[in-house]
Formats: structure tokens, C-alpha cells, sequence
């Protein structure tokens, strides 16, 4: 009974989770371009959206936007978390709460500044300012998703290392990245995601001609969002979905294969 | 792993300086921007635009008036062509934010319906070009109702209990009440607003929802009995469930346009005015309101849509029974009347 219980406790977590997806989904082959009634099976919606030029355009940007953000805020980020991490106990309090501004800021008072930053400083506005603004948003949360990494370090990991005849950059590849991949690349996938997410920042930050997923979205409310974007979120939701798969089934591999060696030299 | 990171960088250079090239072949090509709702047009149109007059079209869009007016203020982006409704083409006019189109470059002009030119917030014609119209009335499922429906009173019967939406859109609500009431939508007279405030508050136990855009399908999924909506969205609606009617009531309504403007900030004032006149030609036209599926100002595109949607008393209604109709205006100052009223009504 306990345990019947604790499984249909979970089904009822996934079902919360998942249920409006497939909703959306299922809405997705609708032939009634309603989202109350049920008009039959159709793959017209899949058809019109790649020949939708608008929604591809905005396709094409928010995914750009979002990979060279993410890298670029990974990049700064993980540089800043180690820069911070060596610091003393004061200055790094005190930059570490100055990174937590930015994400405690309502994301209307970060875009609603940053357009007044880019008109102030006479700058077009178009896809840098939107790649600027996301980078600046992103970066902050990958400095909170490597500090915790490098804060579990052995202090004396990195010295050991120089003892032992590496150089500093040696040491750094080598030694500290590895083990703080797993904070850099959580911190990549997050920045990713909130940027392929946002709309308010980018709705301040954008220009002409350069609309990304949310704003196109957006500006179909008052006709009703046209089932295309269904079939756009089903098939963004199985690529994810594959993605996910196949990086599983790496994963477990390689702990197979290292486990056979690992047997082997023994 | 140093490999990866220089991928990495040469990858984030490459696609910086393909982007940055990517700007440098349209130099000799004008580029027309243009901004409009969502889902407003027939994307081929746009196609065929650039094609034919060799023009690069960069197409965004908005969802509310409000949106597009801080794009334009801010001077963030330049648009060159716009597409807002009547109160915010009155306000924009206000703060000199249009150009005058010179209507010797749109002779596709002479096709609208004379009744839609010299509306109240562009008097002489000067500022902007219709492109589509509507009213705002009450949808209603013939089965759930008993009485013919022809008066904005029926949202007040208690017989309804439940079965009413009303929008939450402080402006339509309360001026469907001003109507009801006998007084003019646009009326800043605070007393009115004070009787049309305590009718509203009045009506609220009888409200299933307050809603906005899903109003559409849960009206055809016969959620409930009637509902205040645009004409556009009725005949969406009842293309779908023919149980659903719509009415314009007899006290009068609100009557609404989307128009093409050219805002103070364009660069190609000749190309807006040359993409103004081939959006008002017969075939264009056509194919817009087809796919769109609101009343186009248009006599001629009219005349070739399918009988059911151009002999509809929905989407075309005799223009005598529109005398009662009034667009709205903008208030400016005095908008924050409403707000108050508003705010009163939605927090009890």
C-alpha cells in the first residue's frame, strides 16, 4: 500500500509537469485552429510553420543568441568565479553580492536599463544589443552554478600540481577544470535556457528586423496563438528530448568502458 | 581540452563576421521595416512586395498598441510603416510622432469605403490609411439563451448567473456600460463614470470570468451563454460552433480601426507610401482580409471574399446601424478616471 502510495505520488508530480505539454502536443496535429474543439488530424500546421518566414526568422536568432551567449557567458563567468574565489574574505563578499544583484533585479528593471544604456550611448539597435544584453543577464548565473565547484576544491590540489612540475596553465586545464566542469557546463545550459526563455529583456533590447521565439509569440495574442507555434514547442520539445537521450546514453557508456579498464589494469 | 576552447573562439568569430558580412549585401537594396499585430497578414503579400518593387521588407511585431507607441517614443527602433488603432493614431498625432502621407501617392486610396474616411481621429484624411475595422458586441449561444439578445442589459439579468464573460479591459468594459447607461464611451464626466462604476460592481456576481484572448475557444467549447467580443473574433468563433451569434446592441457600440501610418522617425517616406498603396490594392487587399478573416475597409477586396463572410451581417453590418457606434479616443490626462473606476470595480 506504502508503496503504491509513493508511486502514484510521483505519477501525480510528472503528470503536473508534463501534462500541459502534451496538451500542447496533441493540439499540435488539430485541424481546428481552435484550442477548445477538437477539428481531426492534421500535419498542415507542421507544413505552414517552415514556410512561415517570420517564425523561422525568429527561430534563427533565438537560437544564435542563445549558444553565443551561453558560451560567452560561460566564458566570463567561470574566468569570474575564479578570479573571485581567490580573493580575500572581504572583497569577495562583496563581489559576490554585487553578481547576486542582477538576478534578484526584476528582469523589466534590467531591460528597461539597458535600452536607456544603449540609447545613451547612441548604439543601433538590433542583434548586438540583444547578444549584449543576454550575455549580461546569463553571466551572473553561471558565476553562481561554478563558485559552489570551486569552493570544494582541495586548495592544495592547485600547488600540488606546481610541485610536481606543471606550469600554471598546465595546472589550470589539467587540474582545476576538469573538476569544475560539471559547475561550467550546468552554468552553460542554464545560461541557455533563460536566454531561449526571455522575453521582457529582450523586448526592451531589441531592434528592427531581429524578433526572437517570445516576442513573435507574444505579439499573436490578440488573434490567438496560431497552432504553428504548437508544432514549433512539440518539435523544440523532442529535439530536447533526443538531445537528452543520447547524452545519457554516452554518459553511461563511457562509466561502462572506464569500469572495464578500470578491471583490466587491475 | 586548450583545442576545444580555440574551436570554441574561431567558431564565435565566424559566426560574428558572417553576421557582420551578412549586413553588407543589402547596401544597394532599401530596406523598408515594418510593424504590425501578430498574425496580421497574409506573409506571402510581403513576398510578392519585395519581388515586385525590389524593396527588402524586415517584418516585426506587437501584440498591443501601448508596445508598439514605447518602440516608436524610445526612438529604440525605426519603423517605417506602423499599423495602430484609431485612439493611439489620435495620441500619436498629439506628439507629432507622424508624417502627413501625401495621398497622391496612394491612388489605391479610392477604394476604400468612403464611410471610413474623415474618421474622428483623422479628420482630414492626412495622417493615416484604414486597413481593418471592426465593432465590439455581444457573442451568444443560441441554445442557452431564450429571448433575443439586442441590448447591452442582458449582461445585468441575474437569469445569467454565471454564464457571462466580460473582458478584462478597463477601457471596453466600462464603455459597453457608458453605452448601456446612454452615455458617450469617451465621456470624462466623472459622474457618469461614477454610475457606469457602480453598475459594473453590481454585475460582478454574475461574471464567470473576467477574460481576454481565450475568450474565442471557450466560448465555442459553450462555456457559457454570452460574452462581450470583438467582430473579428465572432466570426472566427462562430465559423467553428454554429450555435454562436453575434449582435451588435442597439444603444451602440464601440467601433474600432487598425490603420497604416508612417511615424515622424522613417527614412523612406517614399517606400512607406508605396508599400501604403500596394497593400490597398484589390488583390492584396483581398488576400489579407481572406487570411485574416476581419472586415476589410476595402470595397473591391470585399466584393471577391466568399458570399457567407461578405453578405455577414458579422463582419459587415449595414453602416446605418453603426451611427450609434463611437471610436474611441484618447483621453490622455483623463485616462486615469477609468483607472480609478477600474481599479474600484476589479478589487472587490
Amino acid at each position: 500500500m506504502r508503496n503504491f502510495l509513493k508511486r502514484f505520488y510521483v505519477f501525480l508530480i510528472f503528470l503536473f509537469l508534463y501534462a500541459p505539454i502534451f496538451v500542447l502536443m496533441a493540439y499540435s496535429f488539430n485541424s481546428s485552429r481552435s484550442r477548445g474543439t477538437w477539428g481531426g488530424f492534421t500535419l498542415k500546421w507542421y507544413r505552414e510553420l517552415f514556410r512561415d518566414r517570420e517564425i523561422m526568422i525568429s527561430l534563427k536568432y533565438t537560437i544564435i543568441i542563445a549558444v553565443l551567449a551561453a558560451i560567452i557567458a560561460t566564458i566570463l563567468g567561470t574566468a569570474a568565479a575564479i578570479g573571485i574565489s581567490s580573493m580575500r574574505k572581504f572583497p569577495r563578499s562583496l563581489v559576490m553580492n554585487i553578481s547576486y544583484l542582477p538576478v534578484l533585479n526584476p528582469d523589466i528593471i534590467t531591460g528597461v536599463s539597458l535600452m536607456i544604456l544603449f540609447i545613451f550611448s547612441n548604439m543601433n539597435f538590433g542583434f548586438t544589443t540583444m547578444l549584449i544584453a543576454h550575455i549580461t543577464f546569463n553571466t551572473p548565473y553561471v558565476i553562481l552554478s561554478v563558485m559552489p565547484k570551486i569552493k570544494q576544491l582541495d586548495a592544495n590540489i592547485y600547488e600540488a600540481a606546481l610541485d610536481l612540475g606543471a606550469t600554471p596553465s598546465y595546472a589550470f586545464w589539467k587540474v582545476i577544470l576538469p573538476q569544475i566542469m560539471p559547475g561550467i557546463v550546468t552554468g552553460c545550459i542554464l545560461a541557455f535556457t533563460l536566454s531561449i526563455d526571455d522575453f521582457v529583456i529582450s523586448f526592451f533590447t531589441t531592434g528592427v528586423g531581429v524578433p526572437n521565439l517570445s516576442i513573435t509569440v507574444f505579439s499573436m495574442a490578440r488573434r490567438g496563438v496560431n497552432p504553428k507555434i504548437n508544432a514549433l514547442s512539440t518539435l523544440m520539445f523532442l529535439s530536447v528530448l533526443a538531445l537528452l537521450i543520447v547524452v545519457n546514453l554516452r554518459m553511461s557508456r563511457d562509466i561502462k568502458a572506464k569500469r572495464e579498464k578500470e578491471s583490466v589494469s587491475i | 581540452m586548450k583545442k576545444k576552447v580555440m574551436t570554441i573562439a574561431v567558431f564565435i568569430f565566424v559566426v560574428f563576421a558572417s553576421l557582420f558580412t551578412g549586413c553588407g549585401d543589402s547596401t544597394d537594396k532599401v530596406t523598408l521595416n515594418v510593424y504590425n499585430w501578430g498574425d496580421y497578414i497574409d506573409e506571402e503579400v510581403i513576398r510578392d512586395f519585395e519581388k515586385t518593387y525590389n524593396i527588402r521588407v524586415n517584418y516585426d511585431t506587437f501584440a498591443t498598441n501601448e508596445e508598439m507607441y514605447v518602440k516608436v517614443k524610445s526612438g529604440s527602433s525605426k519603423y517605417d510603416v506602423l499599423f495602430p488603432s484609431d485612439y493611439m493614431i489620435e495620441r500619436m498625432i498629439e506628439e507629432d510622432l507622424l508624417h502627413k502621407i501625401n495621398l497622391d501617392n496612394i491612388p489605391n486610396y479610392k477604394y476604400i469605403e468612403p464611410h471610413f474616411k474623415n474618421l474622428d481621429f483623422d479628420p482630414n484624411n492626412e495622417y493615416s490609411v484604414p486597413y481593418f475595422w471592426g465593432t465590439m458586441g455581444i457573442l451568444y449561444n443560441k441554445t442557452m439563451v431564450d429571448e433575443p439578445i439586442n441590448s447591452w442589459t442582458v449582461l445585468w439579468d441575474e437569469k445569467y448567473e454565471d454564464n457571462i464573460f466580460m473582458l478584462d479591459s478597463q477601457r471596453d468594459s466600462i464603455g459597453i456600460t457608458l453605452k448601456m447607461l446612454g452615455y458617450s464611451l469617451n465621456t470624462v464626466n466623472e459622474k457618469e463614470l461614477e454610475e457606469a462604476k457602480e453598475a459594473l460592481i453590481e454585475q460582478r456576481p454574475l461574471v464567470l470570468a473576467y477574460v481576454i484572448d481565450e475568450v474565442m475557444d471557450k466560448m465555442i467549447a459553450d462555456e457559457a451563454a454570452l460574452a462581450v467580443v470583438w467582430s473579428g473574433d465572432a466570426t472566427a468563433a462562430m465559423r467553428e460552433n454554429d450555435d454562436l451569434d453575434y449582435v451588435i446592441p442597439k444603444e451602440g457600440s464601440n467601433l474600432w480601426f487598425d490603420s497604416m501610418v508612417i511615424p515622424k522617425n522613417s527614412t523612406h517616406k517614399e517606400e512607406a507610401e508605396l508599400f501604403i498603396n500596394y497593400m490597398c490594392e484589390t488583390d492584396v487587399a483581398f488576400k489579407n482580409a481572406d487570411y485574416v478573416g476581419y472586415s476589410t475597409p476595402h470595397i473591391e477586396a470585399r466584393k471577391r471574399l466568399e458570399p457567407e463572410i461578405r453578405d455577414s451581417v458579422v463582419a459587415y453590418p449595414n453602416l446605418e446601424d453603426l451611427t450609434d457606434c463611437e471610436i474611441f479616443h484618447h483621453l490622455g490626462e483623463d485616462l486615469k478616471l477609468y483607472d480609478r473606476a477600474w481599479t474600484d470595480i476589479t478589487a472587490r
